[in-house]
């Protein structure tokens, strides 16, 4: 349940930003996070509702852009979708593959009254 | 609220030599931030800079961020890690389930090789002195960080404890990290190089069941090789999960309690500090 010391990381980031531009709260947060970020969507949801609360990020809403997360196999170049960080590319079978995207974790933007 | 792992309890993470030669307990208390109360402190900011009359701030602002959630703990590690190359420190973050022999490891190796290296250790854990304990045993500098209810280390508590430590130059220093295979994984403590341990007492498709833990190690350790007779755990099974995960990955097979393959995981780490 490392997901709440990730929601407190983002609460730290919109506090020192909104206060930095002199203002009250956010109304939006925009978020990337990768689908092999090790973020359970389920446990981070859990998470913000509890530790949102009395902060900046209260009632704001959370626009997170999920990010599919993509490989590239060593062997043979080809850029696939990728469930996990050992599937088999899908052209030559081989685990040889690095992640390109989808280890996103960022607070992109936030919209503050 | 504890506010990382979502527990009603509200313990600070304590870090601290062992009580024998305790001297003063570091409270740290980032990870309860927000039971402050921002509209507050906002308040007295306004106040202190003279604003506090109507601020015209009713439109909305847009601020582009593009910030790394992790930033504040990478960026400590970075910390850390400068400290230990100005040093010649080489940092160890040994990361493993509970159980699979993380503590033993670092009694033998501290035993049989605290004549030629100088070694310190931090020891994590959620409660008790008790590794820090058997550490000291063996007279090895050692600070013992208890996260209360927290799941991994951070960066920030690694930061405190070394400053506890203060360990020598040209040393190794060995940071046992919280047992659990999950959350650590995330979380940069500023390390030379992450150690995961598995023991063949557990399953050898452990690499692909966790594997975001095998992910971003650069070790492998396969402990317990004196059990194989006895255990269904297929060795060269295990090395090609972990390889599937993390093609990077060098392994040490060998038994902590027979002592078998220790040879080879010291010959590393003499060269470690070498370099």
């Amino acid at each position: 349940m490392h997901e709440l010391s990730i929601v407190m990381g983002i609460i730290d980031i919109a506090r020192k930003e909104i206060e930095k531009a002199n203002l009250r709260k956010a109304e939006t947060i925009e978020m990337d996070i990768g689908t092999l970020s090790g973020i359970e969507f389920e446990a981070l949801d859990f998470a913000w509702n509890m530790a949102v609360t009395g902060t900046v990020l209260e009632n704001a809403e959370r626009k997170i852009n999920i990010i599919q997360a993509k490989a590239k196999c060593v062997s043979c170049g080809h850029i696939f979708n990728t469930k996990s960080v050992f599937d088999q590319c899908p052209k030559c079978n081989d685990f040889f593959t690095e992640i390109i995207a989808g280890k996103e974790l960022k607070v992109k933007a936030i919209t503050a009254i | 609220m504890c506010t990382t792992c979502g527990c009603g309890q509200t313990d600070s993470i304590l870090i601290s030599k062992p009580p024998k030669v305790q001297t003063e307990n570091l409270i740290i208390d980032n990870h309860h931030t927000h039971n402050h109360d921002h509209n507050h402190e906002h308040h007295h900011h306004d106040q202190q800079h003279g604003h506090a009359h109507d601020h015209h701030h009713h439109e909305k602002t847009v601020l582009e961020i593009e910030q790394d959630i992790l930033n504040t703990n990478n960026l400590l590690a970075e910390r850390n890690r400068g400290y230990f190359e100005a040093k010649n420190i080489f940092a160890l973050n040994l990361v493993s389930s509970p159980g699979s022999g993380k503590t033993s490891l670092l009694e033998r190796t501290l035993k049989d090789l605290s004549g030629e290296i100088n070694f310190s250790v931090i020891e994590g854990d959620q409660q008790t002195f008790n590794d820090a304990n058997r550490i000291q045993a063996i007279q090895i500098p050692v600070v013992q960080i208890n996260t209360g209810q927290a799941c991994h280390l951070d960066s920030d508590m690694v930061n405190k404890a070394v400053k506890e430590l203060n360990p020598q130059e040209n040393s190794i220093l060995f940071i046992e990290n919280v047992g659990n295979l999950v959350c650590p994984a995330l979380f940069d403590l500023g390390e030379n190089k992450r150690v995961v341990i598995i023991s063949t007492t557990e399953g050898d498709d452990k690499p692909i069941k966790y594997p975001d833990m095998f992910l971003h190690s650069n070790i492998c350790i396969i402990n317990k090789i004196d059990l194989l007779p006895y255990v269904q755990f297929d060795v060269e099974k295990a090395k090609e999960y972990a390889l599937r995960v993390n093609h990077h990955l060098e392994f040490f097979e060998l038994s902590v309690t027979s002592g078998e393959g220790m040879d080879k995981w010291y010959e590393w780490l003499k060269k470690q500090i070498k370099k």
